[in-house]
């Protein structure tokens, strides 16, 4: 394996060419429901530029921002979270046994934020205009948007750079891959600190909409909340889709990869029992300190609880019962249940909870709901085929025992 | 056009000090007098609902013009829209039926302007908050964070404009009064500078007791508007807003503003303090990859 991994192809245009192909049968359930989907999604995203926002959105002047931001961008940035956290882990506290998650973890962050600049693209009203921001004459410098759109475009950047020693490996260039490995170590610590500021920045966004938003989820916490939740945010997903990877792709793994599997799911488990506790708590002051107690027994109160009992605290028990007896299937659980929560939770501070008190309410349209799915179903196209053809998953089996018969 | 190397680096300054988030901390002018800015008052006693400002705010912006369905009903509430900068409303009250105004307050320290990524929303020196189509990317950021929820965005174009009063800001520039105030026959509407007005509206109500309740709405509202309000009934009953806060939006934002210099030098010397501190006795030394 190693050697396949160190020798050039002889010719990158027949390598590219032949990398192309599909690997597998394109009929599967999956093509089948994502490619007509997807096109639709095209034909949805023509009539948005030619008619509007308004022809395909029931966004409203009161409720500016509806699933395409709420969704793609304030929800997808959150599941992205796991890539700072692992590297954090990693490159930072030299807890080695995580490293075969890095590359998959990094590459799923560096997509998310790809695709979901893409999506913010789609929700401007004057897209040409983008450069603005970046160029100079027109900086909003007093801006939360601002800095987390810098932010953002940083990140990228700095995720491109932890991944790249991967894509120099898929083209068999040694030397570029040494190199792009040195990088490795700025660009993680860059990483982190720009996730912490716009993953908390996302939240900042919302905090001159006092008012606006319901009280129980409006607060001036919500900075550091957003960034707690980042964090189980991101693991669950790495836990998630970390156990979905295990079986598709398990002619890349060796036969000890379920084991080690599962001993990093449980210590990921641990550090997303002990943050979500941290929310919790963070929560429960807030509450206290805002005196919206007694707006829990309203019905927003009764959705509230909803949200943070049954999506917060239960699976934050879960996840501690999971690592207690070991257990990897109620740590998916768990999972899976975070993951839920934490969509409830950013729709509903920048949709379901905001402009709560407006009549009519704001629902998104079925053109809506296409064009966000389809969003996903690409990054997820790209992500398959990475997978499929880069030392993604199969490097760490590789790569350790490179390192180990080089001495 | 070209650019010289002192704009470049002075915008690579700029470019550097918004990553950071220094500007917001280093603001060494001081924000302007909020006292010096020109401002409307308007006496919702004397309004009379004849819809001559909406009249003249239609014809100076090229917007359509109300038609004979749209007087003011208080069975109706009408609403700002993209092509509506303002609107006249009336209210059923406790001393009768009151006309109401409805229009961009021009904060003295505006939620949009400090919204704004681009500049595209701004806080003119002589009062107006004014919005600059070719700055504009159509974020709506502006719209989420507008406590009177005013910009209103044209949902069915796909080169959208956000509608929003602008005070008349060439007019003001020409030493005009805004086209509203020249327009009302009742004198319901007083253009001036902010100081003048506040005065002449506590005397107002110094002198007519009973005639208006106690509150200049826009006096305190938001930090202070450049458009303010006397009227006979509590603002509540008339549909004003009367959650606002009292200090500027942009405060709001300021903790987080002031905290992202200090994460950017904080963390990375603390993450690389814990790499160094957390390392093994084998990995020193070694290639740590």
């Amino acid at each position: 394996m190693s050697e396949q991994i160190l020798t050039p192809p002889s010719s990158y245009w027949k390598f590219f060419k032949s990398e192309l192909k599909p690997r597998a049968s394109l009929w599967t359930v999956f093509n089948i429901i994502s490619v007509p989907t997807v096109l639709l999604a095209a034909v949805i995203i023509v009539i948005r530029f030619i008619y509007g926002l308004g022809a395909v959105s029931n966004v409203t002047q009161s409720v500016p921002w509806g699933l395409w931001k709420g969704f793609n961008v304030v929800t997808g940035v959150a599941f992205a979270g796991g890539a700072y956290v692992l590297t954090f882990m990693v490159y930072i506290l030299g807890q080695e046994k995580y490293k075969p998650l890095i590359r998959v973890t990094v590459l799923n962050g560096f997509l998310a934020y790809t695709f979901y600049a893409f999506a913010l693209v789609l929700d401007l009203g004057k897209p040409w205009n983008i450069i603005n921001p970046i160029i100079g004459n027109s900086f909003g410098t007093s801006s939360i948007l601002f800095l987390v759109a810098w932010h953002f475009m940083l990140y990228i950047v700095a995720q491109m750079v932890e991944f790249s020693p991967t894509v120099a490996e898929w083209l068999g260039s040694e030397r570029a891959r040494r190199n792009l490995k040195r990088l490795t170590i700025g660009a993680v610590v860059f990483g982190i600190t720009l996730s912490t500021l716009h993953q908390s920045g996302l939240g900042a966004l919302f905090l001159m909409a006092k008012g606006k938003i319901h009280p129980l989820w409006y607060s001036e916490f919500i900075p550091t909340l957003f960034f707690i939740s980042s964090v189980f945010a991101g693991l669950s997903v790495v836990i998630f889709q970390g156990s979905i990877l295990q079986r598709v792709f398990s002619y890349q793994m060796d036969e000890h990869s379920d084991e080690r599997h599962n001993v990093m799911i449980r210590g990921l488990s641990r550090v997303c029992a002990l943050s979500m506790f941290a929310y919790f708590f963070l929560k429960i002051i807030d509450m206290v300190h805002n005196h919206t107690l007694s707006l829990l027994t309203t019905s927003m109160g009764v959705w509230y609880l909803v949200e943070l009992i049954g999506f917060v605290l239960i699976p934050m028990l879960l996840f501690a019962y999971g690592v207690r007896i070991g257990t990897p299937k109620i740590i998916k659980l768990a999972s899976i249940m975070t993951i839920i929560g934490i969509v409830l939770n950013r729709m509903n501070i920048s949709v379901i909870a905001y402009r709560w008190d407006e009549i009519p309410r704001y629902i998104p349209t079925w053109m809506e709901f296409v064009v966000t799915i389809s969003i996903l179903f690409v990054q997820f196209w790209i992500f398959r085929w990475v997978l499929h053809r880069m030392p993604v998953l199969r490097t760490m089996e590789s790569m350790t025992q490179t390192a180990n018969s080089k001495g | 056009m070209s650019i010289d190397r002192r704009e470049f680096l002075k915008t690579l300054g700029v470019a550097g000090a918004g990553l950071t988030g220094v500007s917001a901390l280093g603001k060494s002018k001081p924000e302007p007098d909020a006292e010096e800015f020109y401002a409307i008052l308007h006496d919702i006693t004397l309004c009379e609902g004849c819809q001559e400002c909406e009249f003249a705010c239609a014809t100076e912006y090229g917007l359509p013009t109300p038609s004979d369905d749209d007087y003011p009903d208080s069975s109706v509430k009408r609403e700002l829209l993209p092509e509506r900068y303002t609107v006249i409303n009336a209210v059923e009250t406790s001393v009768g039926e009151v006309y109401t105004k409805q229009q961009c307050m021009h904060c003295a320290q505006p939620a949009c302007a400090s919204a704004c990524l681009t500049q595209a929303m701004k806080k003119q020196e002589s009062g107006p908050v004014t919005w600059d189509a070719g700055k504009c990317m159509g974020c709506r950021y502006c719209m989420i964070s507008c406590p009177f929820d005013i910009p209103k965005f044209e949902y069915d174009s796909n080169n959208p404009k956000i509608g929003k009063c602008q005070m008349c800001f060439d007019k003001l520039k020409e030493g005009e009064a805004p086209a509203c105030v020249e327009a009302c026959p009742a004198e319901a509407l007083i253009f001036g500078k902010r100081s003048d007005l506040l005065r002449i509206a506590h005397k107002r109500i110094l002198d007519n007791p009973g005639t208006y309740t106690d509150h200049v709405y826009g006096e305190f509202e938001a930090g202070g508007t450049s458009w303010l309000n006397l009227s006979p009934v509590p603002f509540k009953e008339l549909g004003f807003n009367t959650n606002v806060e009292t200090k500027p939006y942009p405060e709001l934002t300021k903790g987080f503003l002031y905290s992202v210099p200090s994460v950017f030098i904080l963390w990375p010397a603390l993450l690389m303090g814990l790499r160094e501190a957390t390392r093994t006795d084998s990995e020193e030394g070694a290639d740590h990859e």
